[in-house]
């Protein structure tokens, strides 16, 4: 038997990806932790290594496919001893979907993921037809799916995954009304919708309709980025309701700490920014109010015992958000030269997904761009994000004089279902003093 | 039929024991619900005792009469033939009977209380049965409302069961029609119209719409016109009957044609065929709130009425007003009241029977309509020439007309006409029903010799496949 090559998920939220680029051709020998293929993820660029060893004995699926499902089979590799070109014309392989939670780790390789339709194209209709495609749910005894031929013709045709659908005929057969009432998914070879979230979310709008104006334009097609950076900014908003905590805090302590720090450093070659001191100062808040570092799920409230900082980094086509992991445990100095690898490996697309998802709270600082003050959108299932406008020269009152200081605006985004307002606010409270009294977070 | 002992309360009472009312209470029973029927009449209703049974007995014996007449084409000899029109009446009311025998035996083997008597609602759960001034009250956790329907009369001449009849009275004519008028084409009249004819009388049909049996694909419809034709029928589509006025010696017919001239035209009968009419009156529905569309009593899938406990089947709801039909919506309602869960009927899977010569059999969207849906249509269409049963049986005329969605192999529809087509349509139903496409049908071995076979090329014929073409 010929081993499927699956689409992997490469990560957790990742539901289908782009084939990129195929690294090896039909006939070509294979060993595990050769790199076969460039895929494109939700979030970044992810090549594919091979687990198994054998000889490549058909690419499913073309490069340059987008919208493949995670699950679908992609390539055939013959194993050793057995005959490429007859594991090639083996039966067009069934993928065997399974579902993948949000947040449910899926490891680079075979199988896990969220249901996919068969990827080969579509057959025309006719009396040649692809073989069913089996899928988990709605499995009878035998472990196939119970559905009309119509209803199988039909969800390929529309890429549904027959495997996610609940049948509404005798015994749980999956018939037309069925196919009819599901939203499709990515038909093979089609830029599709983003794929409904496994939550019950609200159901992703039908396709709509070609975009028509008159002003002169251009239509540039959704990367992978931006549809999830879309889906999950809407479902936060959304779902989530937001709390906003504004403190404005004096930096200039920050600010003399860290030139002192900047010339001890510079021997080892570090260069402190203010963001690595932010976000130390939030790790260690964080760590000083365990409330709000926290994350609501429908029966349960999950409480970290470590914080980990998503940091918010634009690059080119959208955004992604690195984690500095343990950051209340680590030194400034670890955090800023990890940071700046980060950043820089994320500016190249070249992120793992371990890398940037995760996370317990999240920071955004639009200071840099003289932003004064913004409240940022909660990056779910985090229970906080901490906004950070620009650090300029301000009239203070220092000991009920006037003075001039530097002194920036820090606003927290909180899950209210899971945080409360006071909690929040002791959270911003505790931030202000670590960041205007920095050596407290250093020691 | 002794009064049963009246329980404190039945589960179920079933008003109308039509083939929708008596198979609603053998459902029910089977299911372990106290059941009762309540009929006014005969057991097994319209349909067995006045329509679809009776009718196909007569048109058996029209049938027959047609071979003997054509003896010689099969290459036997029979010398003076006739028809005795009142020996084919007496075998049909025989056949009638001893079905009607039948449903009383099935109503006692599953332990139905028959109420014989006018059954009339007078609350939520009860229901009164009047029989010659006597009145018993029952009581039931549910009622399903299975009264049916009666034949709808013209507006300006009410059937006398003399000169002008309606369905029930041309099923026990007093006397053969010498010129016989029919007025409406659907399956009553074209079916009386074939049997008369075929008993040799001179038969005009009058339709109002545009072509005979217009519910039917309208190359059926063509194909009809033109073979009753050949058979000596006259046909006037597009045209309607404006006046009858009757006479000691028949009946005089103002008709109005497609040229909108007035012809008055003389016949010795006239069969009035023209639709039916809901027997929702006298029941009780006004006074518990049933809510109704045009006469006919509004039912969802599980064939719940708006009230609570009270439910309705058949030709008292809405069409296709079929036997069939009427029989497995009793299943749904029975089922639903049981606490089961059982599968709403899907219209589009209800297959249609026409016995006049040649038969008609059709289930799904017509040609016409499927367009009109949307869909890109692929169509079949397989002669009863190409087929060699169909030759053997000196029947070559008729075909097998196929409608698929072209984006998804879906059997849309089937249309035949032609011999013995009523009894393949079933096989299409299933394939419907479990929504097989166009490769499954390909993909199955249809017996040779038969005319089934004719299904099978008509697929093929759908994809450019046919083979005896």
């Amino acid at each position: 038997m010929p081993i499927e090559l699956k689409m992997p998920a490469l990560s957790p939220t990742m539901e289908e990806g782009t084939l990129a680029k195929w690294l090896v051709k039909e006939g070509d020998t294979v060993k595990s932790g050769d790199i076969m293929a460039e895929i494109e993820t939700d979030k970044a660029t992810m090549e594919f290594e091979a687990v198994d060893e054998g000889t490549i004995a058909k690419i499913v699926v073309p490069e340059g496919t987008d919208g493949v499902k995670v699950g679908a089979v992609i390539a055939l590799i013959a194993g050793e001893g057995e005959d490429a070109s007859a594991a090639a014309s083996a039966p067009a392989p069934s993928p065997s979907p399974a579902k993948a939670g949000e947040g449910q780790a899926g490891k680079a390789g075979q199988g896990e993921g969220s249901a996919a339709p068969s990827p080969s194209p579509s057959q025309s209709a006719g009396a040649d037809r692809a073989p069913p495609s089996p899928a988990k749910a709605g499995e009878g005894l035998e472990g196939r799916v119970k559905a009309s031929p119509l209803a199988r013709r039909m969800a390929e045709a529309k890429g549904i995954d027959l495997g996610a659908l609940q049948g509404s005929g005798p015994g749980g057969r999956i018939v037309k009304a069925d196919i009819e009432g599901a939203q499709p998914g990515a038909a093979p070879k089609v830029a599709a919708a983003p794929a409904a979230a496994p939550a019950p979310a609200p159901a992703p709008a039908a396709p709509a309709a070609p975009f028509e104006t008159e002003i002169p334009h251009e239509a540039v097609k959704l990367s992978n980025m931006r549809k999830t950076i879309a889906r999950r900014l809407t479902e936060a908003k959304s779902t989530i309701p937001h709390i906003y905590l504004t403190v404005d805090i004096r930096l200039d302590a920050l600010l003399k700490l860290r030139g002192e720090l900047n010339g001890a450093l510079a021997a080892r070659n570090v260069k402190l920014s203010v963001n690595d001191l932010l976000i130390k100062a939030l790790a260690v808040a964080l760590k000083q109010v365990p409330e709000c570092n926290v994350s609501f799920t429908p029966d349960q409230l999950i409480k970290y015992s470590r914080a980990d900082i998503s940091v918010a980094v634009s690059i080119p086509g959208g955004l992604i958000t690195p984690i500095v992991t343990n950051a209340d445990g680590k030194g400034v100095a670890a955090i800023s030269s990890e940071m700046h690898e980060l950043a820089s490996r994320a500016k190249d697309g070249k992120l793992q997904p371990h890398e940037y998802q995760g996370g317990t709270a999240s920071l955004s600082n639009m200071g840099m761009f003289g932003i004064k003050q913004f409240e940022a959108v909660i990056n779910p299932p985090q229970g906080m994000i901490m906004a950070i406008g620009a650090g300029e020269k301000r009239p203070y009152v220092v000991d009920d004089a006037l003075q001039i200081a530097t002194v920036m605006s820090a606003t927290g985004s909180f899950d209210h279902r899971a945080i409360d307002g006071a909690d929040g606010a002791r959270l911003m409270k505790v931030f202000k003093e670590l960041v205007e009294a920095p050596l407290g977070m250093v020691a | 039929m002794e009064p049963p002992n009246v329980p404190d309360t039945y589960d179920l009472i079933v008003l109308g024991s039509g083939p929708g009312g008596y198979v609603a209470a053998i459902r029910a029973a089977q299911l372990g619900l106290k059941t009762a029927i309540v009929e006014r009449e005969l057991l097994g209703g319209i349909c067995l005792n006045w329509g679809c049974i009776p009718t196909k007995a007569l048109l058996r014996s029209a049938e027959v009469f047609h071979y003997m007449q054509h003896a010689k084409d099969y290459g036997l000899v029979a010398n003076q033939i006739s028809a005795d029109l009142e020996a084919v009446v007496k075998r049909s009311r025989g056949v009638a009977k001893q079905l009607n025998q039948g449903v009383t035996h099935l109503m006692k083997k599953n332990k139905i209380d028959v109420h014989m008597g006018d059954g009339k609602l007078t609350g939520k759960g009860k229901l009164s049965v009047t029989k010659d001034g006597k009145t018993t009250e029952l009581t039931a956790r549910n009622i399903i409302v299975a009264t049916g329907a009666r034949a709808r009369d013209l507006p300006f001449a009410k059937a006398d069961g003399k000169r002008i009849w309606t369905y029930r009275h041309a099923m026990t004519p007093p006397e053969m029609p010498t010129k016989l008028l029919v007025v409406g084409s659907g399956a009553i009249g074209i079916e009386f119209a074939s049997f008369y004819r075929d008993m040799g009388a001179d038969v005009t049909v009058v339709e109002m719409l545009d072509r005979l049996v217009p519910v039917e694909d309208a190359d059926v419809s063509a194909f009809l016109e033109k073979a009753v034709k050949k058979q000596g029928m006259t046909t006037m589509t597009g045209a309607g009957v404006e006046k009858l006025e009757v006479s000691p010696d028949g009946v005089k017919a103002s008709i109005k044609g497609k040229d909108g001239k007035t012809v008055a035209q003389e016949f010795s009968h006239v069969i009035v065929a023209i639709g039916i009419v809901p027997n929702t009156e006298n029941i009780g529905l006004e006074a518990l709130g049933v809510k109704t569309d045009r006469g006919h009593i509004v039912t969802d899938g599980m064939c719940r009425t708006n009230v609570e406990g009270i439910y309705a089947i058949g030709d008292v709801t809405a069409p296709p007003w079929l036997a069939h039909k009427a029989s497995h919506e009793g299943v749904i309602a029975a089922e639903a009241i049981a606490g089961k869960h059982p599968h709403a009927m899907d219209p589009k899977n209800i297959p249609g029977c026409t016995y006049c010569r040649p038969q008609i059999a059709s289930v799904g969207l017509t040609e016409a309509k499927a367009k009109e849906a949307g869909y890109e249509v692929r169509v079949g269409n397989f002669p009863f020439i190409g087929n060699g049963k169909a030759i053997a049986l000196g029947e070559p005329e008729g075909f097998v007309k196929t409608v698929f969605d072209a984006k998804t192999g879906e059997l849309l529809g089937a249309h035949m006409i032609g011999a013995e087509v009523t009894e393949l349509i079933q096989g299409y139903t299933v394939g419907k029903t479990g929504e097989l496409t166009e490769a499954e049908l390909m993909e199955t071995v249809f017996p040779h010799p038969t005319l089934s076979e004719m299904m099978h090329e008509s697929v093929l014929a759908a994809y450019g496949r046919a083979l005896h073409i």
